[in-house]
């Protein structure tokens, strides 16, 4: 068995004569592995222990940094900069929790109702992603444009004032209000919910919910007590794969956003990139990460799907 | 009560296609305005129909440059990220090795990551290292983070298939080469095939982690950042559109394709 993969995958090597001794075979899993671990472990992992480093060294970009074990750093930071990360967890969950509202219906829509378009409706949900998604992001500019039909629609049906109300919006306008933020989260990570719901809807057996309407289940019923709990790993990775991503963009509030709309992301990427305050920016996005890390282990362990991979 | 009952029993169709046209929507207003003719500098307000961005896409300073260099770098990472994702998928498939939860913490890591914290953290190691920012700086960051997408895609496919074909095969005298030539790899492909496509349309799309690591290195995305900054022309739209034609005549031409293999096979 194990000498099928002896060759690497995608230039095998000619067939060996004889078989190899049982030692090279034994290490075979580690030749393969070997490339790409360390590839990760030398862009991906090292790199988390030089930012963790740079976290705690005080200097400045001309005299050159030290690692001081200033922790102060991240004190600074997060008093600073509590109300953009208050912010990004706000709305990356209003993001997430309204691509589960949309999405749910189409991935049912795909998985159970579509019968010969399922594929094309697949298609659909998916070749957005080949438009570069800055150029689609822009696109919500024009609709959502002052003078345009959405905000003259959303304006004489009132749902600008209840918006208002609620602080979502200002006065008349979308554009510049976490609206437009929150808008264009949900749009850009839509597909990252829908798919996997529709991969684990699409798993469920026809024969369950025939089941539940023997039993006099009304439909609401098996969806309730049969089809929705069958979906939950779906639900578990559709709203980790939405919220993740979500909460360290900093397109959508720099692109449809204003200053008061500013997410950690912009804080990061401004300190990085323009501000060139490589400490705090190290910090800040360490917080992040221990956030999201913290946040993910938390609902994984709580939904009870351990094996996501 | 008939309306009612009729639009109560479709009432999740009818909330898929909304969803459907809400995704849909930008797509539409990109291919619209891909046929404007702006007053200003930006492309957000419709002003009279023209093709003169159509009839030259590259009549933009830099767009076509920065477009050839996107499809370079997402070329070169597709192949990088499959090659090395598809290995380490088969090692975690078919073997048994110490470490192995270390390696699925490893691969699981990067895509639980915000790509804003992983382009800071690949940044900082770049200027600890002194590294010229630029092309080979986004190729590795690329690289690293298409893999684990790669892996997952193959990882899928390998796990379904069936041991005993091969077995098959070797019970027929093929040699483990000829075994995974013409067993392995063509019942693998198209778990190989997803995760590189996915590769490449991650790679050519992504911003956040090539805007920490290019340098003065500008890729398509950095260029439609740009832009909106200052000023958008109107052959994004046309590049935009196009992308999403060929994708979309692809997966279709596809699709046929399959379906008459299909159909040849059950006659």
């Amino acid at each position: 068995m194990s000498t099928v993969t002896d060759a690497p995958p995608l230039a095998p090597a000619p067939a060996p004569k004889e078989r190899p001794p049982r030692k090279r075979r034994r290490l075979t899993p580690y030749w393969l592995l070997l490339p790409g671990i360390l590839w990760l472990l030398v862009f991906f992992a090292l790199p988390m222990v030089y930012q963790a480093s740079t976290s705690v060294q005080t200097g400045s970009l001309e005299d050159g940094y030290q690692v001081t074990w200033h922790f102060a750093t991240y004190w600074d930071a997060v008093a600073d900069y509590w109300p953009q990360f208050l912010r990004s967890i706000v709305y990356a969950g209003a993001a997430t929790v309204l691509c589960l509202v949309l999405g749910y219906p189409l991935a049912y829509l795909i998985a159970f109702r579509a019968g010969r378009w399922r594929n094309l409706i697949l298609v659909l949900v998916i070749a957005p992603f080949f438009t570069s998604f800055l150029i689609r992001t822009l696109a919500w500019k024009t609709i959502l444009a002052d003078s345009g039909p959405v905000v003259g629609a959303l304006n004489s049906l009132h749902v600008l004032d209840v918006t208002s109300w609620l602080g979502i919006t200002a006065g008349d306008r979308v554009l510049a209000t976490p609206l437009a933020v929150i808008c264009g989260l949900t749009y850009n990570f839509l597909p990252f919910m829908i798919l996997p719901l529709y991969t684990s809807l699409e798993r469920i057996d026809g024969r369950l919910h025939e089941a539940a309407g023997d039993l006099y289940a009304r439909p609401f019923t098996t969806f309730r007590k049969v089809t929705f709990p069958l979906s939950m790993p779906g639900v578990v990775s559709g709203t980790l794969l939405t919220f993740i991503p979500a909460s360290g963009d900093y397109v959508n509030a720099d692109l449809l956003g204003s200053t008061d709309t500013r997410m950690v992301g912009n804080v990061i990427q401004t300190q990085f990139l323009r501000i060139l305050d490589y400490p705090t920016a190290a910090a800040l996005s360490f917080v992040l990460m221990a956030g999201i890390l913290a946040v993910v282990t938390l609902y994984i362990r709580k939904s009870g799907t351990e094996d996501l991979v | 009560m008939a309306p009612i009952r009729w639009l109560r029993r479709r009432l999740v169709v009818i909330a898929g296609l909304l969803t459907l046209g809400y995704l849909l929507l930008p797509n539409i207003v990109v291919t619209v305005f891909s046929f404007n003719n702006p007053k200003g500098r930006f492309n957000y307000e419709w002003q009279r129909f023209s093709t003169d961005a159509w009839t030259d896409p590259c009549g933009v300073a830099d767009l076509c440059g920065s477009l050839s260099l996107s499809l370079q770098i997402a070329a070169w990472a597709t192949l990088g990220a499959t090659v090395l994702g598809t290995m380490i998928a088969f090692a975690l498939v078919r073997y048994r090795f110490r470490a192995r939860g270390a390696v699925n913490s490893l691969i699981f890591l990067p895509m639980a990551m915000p790509e804003v914290v992983m382009a800071a953290s690949l940044l900082t190691l770049f200027l600890n290292l002194g590294a010229q920012l630029g092309f080979w700086t986004i190729l590795i960051a690329h690289i690293m983070f298409c893999l684990s997408f790669v892996v997952t895609a193959v990882k899928a496919r390998v796990m379904s298939m069936d041991p005993r074909l091969e077995q098959a095969a070797q019970d027929l005298y093929a040699g483990p080469a000829q075994t995974f030539l013409r067993v392995t790899l063509p019942i693998a492909a198209p778990g190989i095939a997803a995760g590189a496509l996915l590769a490449f349309a991650l790679s050519f799309d992504d911003f956040i982690i090539t805007n920490f690591n290019a340098g003065s290195t500008v890729t398509f995305p950095m260029f439609v950042w740009g832009s909106a900054q200052r000023g958008t022309p109107v052959q994004i739209n046309v590049i935009g559109t196009a992308m999403f034609l060929v994708a979309v005549l692809f997966v279709l031409a596809g699709m046929v394709i399959s379906n008459r293999r299909n159909r040849q096979k059950a006659s």
